[in-house]
């Protein structure tokens, strides 16, 4: 609170905190956890599909910003550097688990309740199948479209996470959601171009 | 610019199209957005995929809304790998985010992270009318015990009517505060990964067309990014 009892107007900036992080700042590092651990969880959950990987990726994620903040040199914002630090392991978990086995997640998370009345009603309403479309698309598009629709980030950030250029990032963009017709039109609804 | 005239057997897309996502999602710098709506404008054809990017954008955020969130005990978890990492550089500060006014600046921060220079003294007395709420949320949000208010539970809604809001990131504190007095609302929850907050619309439950007539009427508002009714 400042002399007028009304509340400070500056959050404390997320490269203050890594400063004080790489000087072994333990209260930084929970601040800094306590602000994106939420969102990268999400983002790392929507690519592993599986909670208890996310969960353990999240802390492993957050481990390395403890590590490394030291030799952040600030080239990027520093929730692109954690995002970038996420999809990285993410990706290698993917990697280190093989497609099989994550098929065999997005069919579990897609057959939820599938004999649920509800949901086989629910299953004939557009956007029901419009999410089990996102659901299916692959982990570099449903990594895109996240980082873009939910994670809220621009061109330039998506750039500096994924490490591609801006106009790939357009591009990959506008694949994933021609890949993202098709699998619509396999089930009946045509959206044309893309 | 052109106008949007693709068939389905494979004309490249053109740079308006490309930004149509962005744009939903109300990431693109002024003169970008300016120019989408000027082709918007002219183009019934990219009125039509805008309405689809605005579908799926709504289930993306769907999706992971209600997917799992990560357990309270993450920020435990966190630390007993830092402590378990050889022997390095370890101090206790006072300093960083730990006074209640750091905390109500980190709740603004995630509420609208690229756009909010605070105009000080009008916004300041918005944002403390709001203050009980905005406290409860923040602890909430914080993982380790030691902070909670009879003013929000924790993952307790309770009665009543709810809608899930993302506010435009250009929208101030002030326009925020001004907007959820106008029409009595109350945020209850939030913000979630995707910046979305559950909003009270109403004490008791409605019926669905009555909580849709609602989100009807709030989603015209300038501070409203995205507005869908939830549980």
């Amino acid at each position: 609170m400042d002399e007028t009892g009304a509340p400070a107007m500056q959050t404390i900036a997320d490269e203050v905190l890594i400063a004080k992080i790489a000087k072994g700042d333990r209260s930084a590092m929970e601040a800094l956890f306590t602000r994106y651990r939420v969102r990268v969880f999400k983002f790392v959950l929507r690519m592993v599909r599986n909670e208890a990987i996310a969960e353990e990726l999240n802390s492993d994620v957050f481990l390395d910003v403890w590590r490394q903040a030291g030799t952040f040199e600030g080239r990027s914002a520093v929730s692109t550097w954690i995002f970038s630090i996420a999809r990285f392991k993410a990706l290698n978990a993917l990697q280190r688990r093989g497609e099989e086995e994550l098929d065999d997640d997005k069919a579990d998370a897609i057959e939820d309740d599938a004999d649920d009345p509800e949901t086989v009603l629910a299953k004939k309403d557009k956007a029901a199948v419009l999410r089990q479309c996102l659901v299916e698309l692959s982990a570099e598009h449903r990594e895109i479209v996240n980082l873009i629709y939910y994670q809220h980030k621009s061109v330039e950030e998506v750039s500096g996470i994924v490490g591609i250029p801006e106009a790939t990032v357009k591009t990959r963009m506008f694949y994933a959601r021609k890949k993202l017709s098709e699998l619509l039109a396999e089930r009946g609804i045509e959206r044309g171009w893309p | 610019m052109n106008p949007t005239n693709h068939t389905a057997s494979g004309r490249e897309p053109s740079e308006i199209e490309l930004l149509l996502p962005w744009y939903a999602a109300g990431t693109l710098s002024r003169r970008e957005q300016a120019e989408v709506e000027a082709a918007l404008a002219n183009d019934p054809e990219l009125v039509r995929r805008l309405e689809w990017v605005r579908t799926e954008f709504a289930q993306e955020i769907y999706i992971n809304e209600e997917a799992a969130s990560p357990p309270d005990s993450d920020v435990k978890a966190l630390f007993a790998k830092i402590d378990a990492l050889p022997a390095q550089r370890t101090i206790v500060s006072t300093t960083a985010a730990t006074s209640l006014a750091d905390r109500i600046a980190e709740f603004f921060a995630a509420l609208s992270p690229r756009a909010l220079a605070w105009s000080a003294a009008a916004a300041a007395l918005a944002i403390v009318l709001q203050a009980g709420v905005i406290a409860g949320i923040m602890f909430k949000e914080k993982s380790t015990p030691g902070y909670e208010t009879a003013s929000v539970q924790p993952g307790v809604t309770g009665d009543g009517a709810y809608v899930l809001i993302r506010f435009q990131p250009q929208a101030t504190s002030a326009d925020i505060a001004s907007f959820l007095a106008a029409n009595k609302l109350s945020i209850v929850e939030g913000p979630s990964g995707g910046e979305l907050y559950r909003v009270r619309v109403a004490a008791t439950k409605l019926a669905k067309p009555e909580l849709m007539d609602i989100v009807k009427k709030l989603q015209d508002d300038k501070v409203i990014g995205f507005i869908a009714a939830t549980e």
